[in-house]
């Protein structure tokens, strides 16, 4: 469905995607996962054709993106975050130009507003709208034409954990009814939860692909014994058989208040490869 | 063809919601049943205030409103999400100046009402030329500007020229010179001979110069920013 070859792309000096290879099939959700400014909307916006690369091979539905049809380009669902609704408008009228446009019966707005759980939304003019609601707007908009792939540029970022979690259940959905989902986020349980395949974005590089729990297994050394001592003190022992004398001590000396394994998660992950966390600013 | 209709809708929608540019395209047309029948002084030439109402709505109404919905989408990025449904630039651009003509026609036809029927349609007809100028002057500084912000200054002062150059120069001999060249001013001579009959020539090359000054401005803005 999307495949990129050593695409690179920068503005002016400044190389914003250093060399990406990514491959993703039909009914799948990929998730690209990047602190802010590691270029994932860059690539959003190459792969939808609204920006130019600079070299590399980028072929969606088997075409480079600048010799995508209109009728291509209709196949789309696209929400970012820079997109706007009509202010002035309600959520019918919204998705009514939009159904408009991609001749869509009138009857299924309401539909798809009860899907993104907007119905008593209806005649609410846009610029009431919480920014929960927005978003779910600004989704409902990119499926109202039931598009082959939707692009979600940070679907998420920034609502509250319900609202996540209703935005979660209708990606799944999508996916169940057969959509590619490309979706960015830096939120990396997201990426685990929900995505199939997901890659490590970092300054313009994939640093590491796959199935969110294939990665994971990858790095398990990262695999440690927590331990919560009763004087107040911390320990972390390697997950070993090394560890299973240290941790009788500490029980005969009754000295362990509780103990838990931890295992390596997308976020340690990164944390390992690049030194950063993925929440922190540029 | 469809989707330009579709562009059409929504703005009529978005009419009665933005108050902003539903002041601009009803301002003058009101002003002038107002003034016409509040007002009578014994010297005053003839349908004084519908002519110059005329003029000030030609050089304001369409040029502003088409220039701030334009920068308005832009701003918003909602013309993007257009385009990616497959509008294509030129539809929207058609759309949006078939109905800011629409709109300005209805105005046209109110301000007309109390003219003598013969002159009716005349006065319809230029208004009609005047609008298409202003339109695409109009359209040209959307297409420059990237928000309402930066749309709002620079049509302010064509913007004055165009619809207070035509009054003043009724009171000042140098302004008058000079706004021999705007084409409001050319309208409002029009329009007090009520008739294409003897227009003298510098009125027909500043109205054709006008009209192909903006059209030239406006495929030369379009060709290098397109409507992103
Ligand atoms: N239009 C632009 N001009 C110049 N630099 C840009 C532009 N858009 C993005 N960038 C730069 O490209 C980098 C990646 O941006 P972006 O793709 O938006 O990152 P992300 O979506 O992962 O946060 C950033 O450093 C940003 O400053
Ligand atoms: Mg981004």
């Amino acid at each position: 469905m999307i495949q990129c070859q050593d695409l690179r792309k920068s503005y002016d000096t400044h190389a914003v995607l250093k060399g990406i290879d990514l491959g993703i099939p039909k009914g799948s959700i990929f998730g690209l996962l990047g602190p802010s400014g590691a270029g994932k909307t860059t690539l959003i916006k190459i792969l939808t054709g609204q920006i130019r690369y600079d070299s590399g091979n980028v072929k969606v539905f088997e075409k480079e993106p600048a010799c995508l049809s209109g009728r291509d380009k209709k196949k789309f669902g696209i929400m970012m975050d820079n997109f706007g609704v009509y202010e002035r408008f309600s959520c019918g009228d919204n998705l009514s130009v939009y159904a408009d446009i991609y001749g869509v019966s009138h009857d299924r707005i309401w539909h798809i507003l009860k899907e993104v759980g907007l119905e008593d939304a209806l005649k609410k003019s846009a610029s009431d709208l919480s920014k929960g609601m927005r978003a779910r707007l600004q989704l409902a908009r990119a499926f109202i034409h039931a598009p082959e792939i939707i692009f979600l540029d940070e679907p998420t970022s920034g609502l509250d954990p319900q609202t996540m979690r209703g935005i979660h259940r209708i990606i799944q959905e999508k996916k169940d009814a057969g959509c590619t989902i490309f979706l960015t986020t830096h939120n990396m349980e997201e990426a685990s939860k929900l995505c199939d395949k997901v890659a490590l974005l970092n300054e313009g590089e994939i640093i590491e692909e796959g199935k969110p729990e294939d990665i994971c297994r990858r790095y398990d050394h990262q695999k440690k014994i927590k331990i919560h001592l009763s004087d107040g003190k911390d320990i972390e022992l390697d997950r070993q058989e090394t560890a299973a004398g240290r941790i009788s001590e500490l029980l005969r000396a009754r000295m362990l208040e509780t103990i838990h394994s931890t295992e390596p998660t997308l976020e340690s992950v990164f944390l390992e490869l690049t030194g950063r966390n993925l929440e922190e600013d540029e | 063809m469809y989707n330009i209709l579709v562009i059409i809708k929504k703005q009529i929608r978005d009419t009665f919601k933005n108050k902003a540019i539903l002041i601009q395209f009803i301002l003058f047309p009101l002003m002038t049943i107002i003034m016409e029948n509040a007002i009578h002084i014994d010297d005053m030439p003839e349908f004084f205030f519908t002519k110059l109402f005329a003029v000030m709505y030609i050089g304001m109404a369409p040029f502003v409103t088409t220039a701030s919905i334009i920068a308005e989408e832009k701003e918003k990025n909602t013309l993007r999400v257009l385009m990616m449904a497959d509008v294509k630039p030129w539809q929207y651009l058609i759309g949006i100046g078939l109905y800011v003509m629409a709109i300005c026609m209805v105005g046209a036809c109110v301000m007309s009402v109390g003219l003598p029927s013969v002159d009716r349609g005349f006065f319809v007809l230029v208004m009609c030329i005047g609008f298409v100028i202003s339109i695409i002057a109009g359209a040209c500084v959307g297409i420059i500007s990237r928000n309402q912000m930066m749309a709002t200054s620079l049509t302010m002062p064509f913007m004055m020229i165009f619809s207070f150059a035509p009054m003043l120069s009724m009171f000042n001999e140098s302004i008058k010179k000079y706004s021999t060249v705007v084409f409001t001013q050319q309208l409002r001579l029009l329009f007090d001979r009520m008739t294409f009959e003897g227009y003298s020539q510098t009125g027909v090359i500043v109205l054709c110069g006008s009209a192909v000054v903006c059209a030239g401005m406006f495929f030369f803005a379009y060709q290098r920013k397109g409507l992103d």
